[in-house]
């Protein structure tokens, strides 16, 4: 078994998908022949042929728009927009359409589709292609908002959002795309949706986070481990809906919390995070719950890029404070 | 310099706004029975339209747009599609509606504000009303993608305003059709208005059919107020998409003659004596005046039709107004196929906090 990258992983659940379900086909922008600017797609043209990988024209509302369409006709449209800077076109789309067609034919018609898109900064990548757009999604009623943070989590989260009958927007966090390798069994085993994942027990302070802020929270839990702190580390992986149930249960055991984000502070995931957490575990809570977040700023440029991104240092301190917190 | 392109836009009619043809009649047209079948649901949607006025200004249906004066432009569409085909309209269809198999009773729930109104029992795989304009365009080139991977020969037929030309969504929409060769066909219904805005202010093209010019397909104009053209030339985009010689654009003239809806007051922006002027073209007088000397139609047919249709009317409206709203747990329970765990503890206290229906 190949150990896999994320975007090795990502092709492979893809390249099931189309095996195991003739109704999937792929489009976007050059993800035939140049197999996506990532390579997400790449070989799957030559395997499956242009009838089901279509190169489409640069048409964000179309690419979206169009799976809708296709999807109410029962194909299962994975779509991909290009960097989700671009996706601003398509989310009317999805917002006004895709996440409301069941809910307004009461049924009749359903939208089983996935808009792919690579989100984040931390590759140095131009303007306008490093931002985190997951809450606006999130924000949206029947829409599922799905991250994966590891190659085997990509492959397992993209073949249940595939074969989900309601529309997911899969965002996937380009920095980890080739940032580590794994062993993916190419088992057909998706994983489940709406649920959180538990990635490391600790009983002194859970870190929440998603996409590429899983890796910062690993190091950050080493660092802390040093210093006999056990940090739990939580994945939600499924930001909509929000499995609160298994985050809330590591808090009460816990009492501290701090959760973890790539995106813009105000109106972030983490404050609903957050927020449920107030609501929930009150009592339980031993210190103030934490948000470790992008700074309300414009994403800059990559000169200072690493200066925006939340990284280790930050979420240590932001543990540390929980810690020793009256 | 060379020319590398050029176009032309083709203006169709057939009957004009006298009753009289001005050009060969189609076969289907030869058929009396056929004719009426498309001026009894021209006049069937005159009387929907009236009553959901009514009943708007009743307080018993929300805001409504009127489809009066245009009614041609949706029966030509309805009539010119298969069964099987694929209908996306916007919000003035409702002639084409009715002729796909929508009932009376699911336009007055729609417009009542009831979602029901939109899970067609009979148009399966039609398109709801779609109200953020132009946005269904894309949706119908997805319907037409379907049909071609799948090999179907079906087609998608997408309706949209004047204003709705002017859209992203809607470019986007016929530039994949062409692009991707694909079975649909875009009908711009040019009432000459959107809400205020006069169809001059909306785009500086001599037509809006030449839009399609740019996407790669044929784009034709015809009268929209004259139900057999209308027929004729949609009919003739259909089948050529169904050929999979690709997509199809018609802009169909005719005119607004209500308010935009029931919540709008177009004195304040348009000179009743346009409107005047506009009545001359009416859809419904034209094919009655050709109906009539035609020798196929007459004066106790005329009554019989009114009456008819608003029994039809009536008995849908009582329908509608007889069903009782649906049961609160509906809110959630359509979101998702099955509801996310996250949601079952909203519904619940949802459904404590909800007042009760009778
Ligand atoms: C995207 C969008 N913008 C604005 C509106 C508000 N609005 C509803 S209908 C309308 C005018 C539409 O004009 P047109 O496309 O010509 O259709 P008509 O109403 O004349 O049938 C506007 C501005 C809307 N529903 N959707
Ligand atoms: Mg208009």
């Amino acid at each position: 078994m190949a150990e896999q990258t994320m975007v090795g992983a990502l092709n492979m659940a893809l390249a099931r998908a189309m095996t195991d379900d003739h109704d999937v086909v792929l489009f976007g922008e050059d993800v035939g022949k140049d197999g996506g600017v990532f390579r997400v797609t790449d070989g799957l043209l030559d395997r499956f042929g242009p009838d089901r990988v279509l190169d489409t024209p640069l048409s964000e509302a179309a690419i979206a728009g169009v799976a809708v369409g296709a999807a109410a006709q029962g194909l299962r449209a994975v779509a991909e927009i290009q960097f989700s800077g671009f996706a601003y076109p398509a989310i009317d789309q999805m917002v006004n359409h895709a996440a409301r067609l069941r809910n307004r034919t009461r049924g009749r018609l359903s939208c089983p589709m996935v808009l792919r898109m690579p989100y984040g900064g931390g590759i140095r990548a131009p303007e306008h292609h490093s931002e985190s757009p997951e809450a606006m999604f999130a924000h949206i009623p029947g829409l599922r908002v799905v991250i994966p943070s590891s190659p085997r989590r990509a492959y397992g989260l993209m073949l249940a959002a595939i074969r989900d009958p309601d529309p997911v927007v899969f965002l996937e966090p380009k920095r980890r795309y080739r940032a580590v390798r794994e062993d993916v069994p190419d088992d057909g085993v998706a994983l489940p949706l709406d649920r959180c994942f538990i990635e490391r027990d600790g009983g002194d302070v859970t870190l929440v986070a998603w996409g590429a802020m899983l890796a910062e929270c690993h190091t950050a839990a080493e660092a802390l481990a040093g210093k006999g702190v056990q940090a739990e580390i939580i994945d939600v992986a499924t930001l909509k809906p929000f499995d609160a149930d298994t985050v809330c249960a590591s808090v009460e055991k816990t009492g501290r919390c701090v959760v973890v984000q790539e995106a813009t502070l105000t109106g972030g995931f983490a404050s609903e995070v957050a927020a449920t957490l107030a609501e929930r575990t009150l009592a339980a809570l031993r210190a103030p719950i934490e948000r470790v977040a992008g700074w309300d700023t414009v994403m800059p440029l990559p000169r200072l890029e690493a200066l925006y991104m939340p990284g280790v240092a930050r979420i240590v301190a932001a543990c540390d404070r929980a810690m020793s917190y009256a | 310099m060379k020319e590398v392109a050029t176009f032309s836009i083709s203006h169709t009619g057939i009957i004009d706004a006298d009753g009289k043809a001005t050009g060969e009649l189609p076969a289907f047209a030869r058929d009396a029975a056929e004719l009426i079948r498309l001026y009894r649901t021209m006049v069937l949607t005159r009387s929907f339209d009236a009553r959901a006025i009514a009943l708007q200004r009743t307080g018993r249906l929300g805001t409504y747009g009127s489809s009066l004066g245009q009614e041609a432009a949706a029966v030509g569409v309805g009539a010119a599609m298969r069964p099987d085909d694929v209908l996306l309209p916007s919000f003035r269809e409702t002639g084409a509606q009715l002729l796909r198999g929508v009932s009376l009773r699911e336009l007055f729930l729609y417009w009542g504000g009831d979602e029901r109104g939109s899970d067609f029992q009979a148009a399966r795989e039609d398109f709801p009303i779609c109200v953020p304009v132009g946005s269904q365009a894309p949706h119908a080139a997805g319907v037409a993608l379907a049909f071609k991977l799948r090999q179907q020969p079906r087609v998608a037929v997408c309706v949209f305003g004047d204003g709705a030309t002017s859209k992203g969504d809607v470019a986007e929409a016929a530039n994949i059709a062409g692009a991707w060769n694909l079975p649909v066909v875009f009908v711009v219904v040019n009432n000459g208005w959107a809400i205020s805005v006069p169809r001059d202010a909306q785009s500086a093209a001599g037509t809006l059919a030449q839009k399609a010019i740019a996407a790669g397909m044929p784009g034709v104009q015809v009268d929209g107020n004259d139900v057999v053209a209308v027929r004729v030339v949609v009919g003739e985009a259909i089948e050529r998409a169904r050929r999979g010689e690709g997509p199809g654009w018609i802009e169909a003239l005719t005119y607004r003659l209500a308010d935009h809806t029931t919540a709008d007051d177009a004195s304040r922006y348009r000179d009743p004596a346009e409107v005047t002027a506009a009545w001359k073209a009416d859809p419904i007088a034209r094919l009655r005046t050709w109906l009539v000397a035609s020798g196929a139609w007459g004066r106790q047919q005329e009554q019989d039709l009114l009456q008819a249709c608003t029994a039809e009317v009536d008995a849908a409206a009582a329908a509608y107004l007889e069903t009782p709203p649906q049961a609160p747990e509906t809110v959630f329970d359509y979101l998702y196929a099955t509801l996310p765990a996250a949601l079952a503890e909203q519904r619940a206290r949802f459904l404590a906090e909800a007042p009760r229906h009778g």
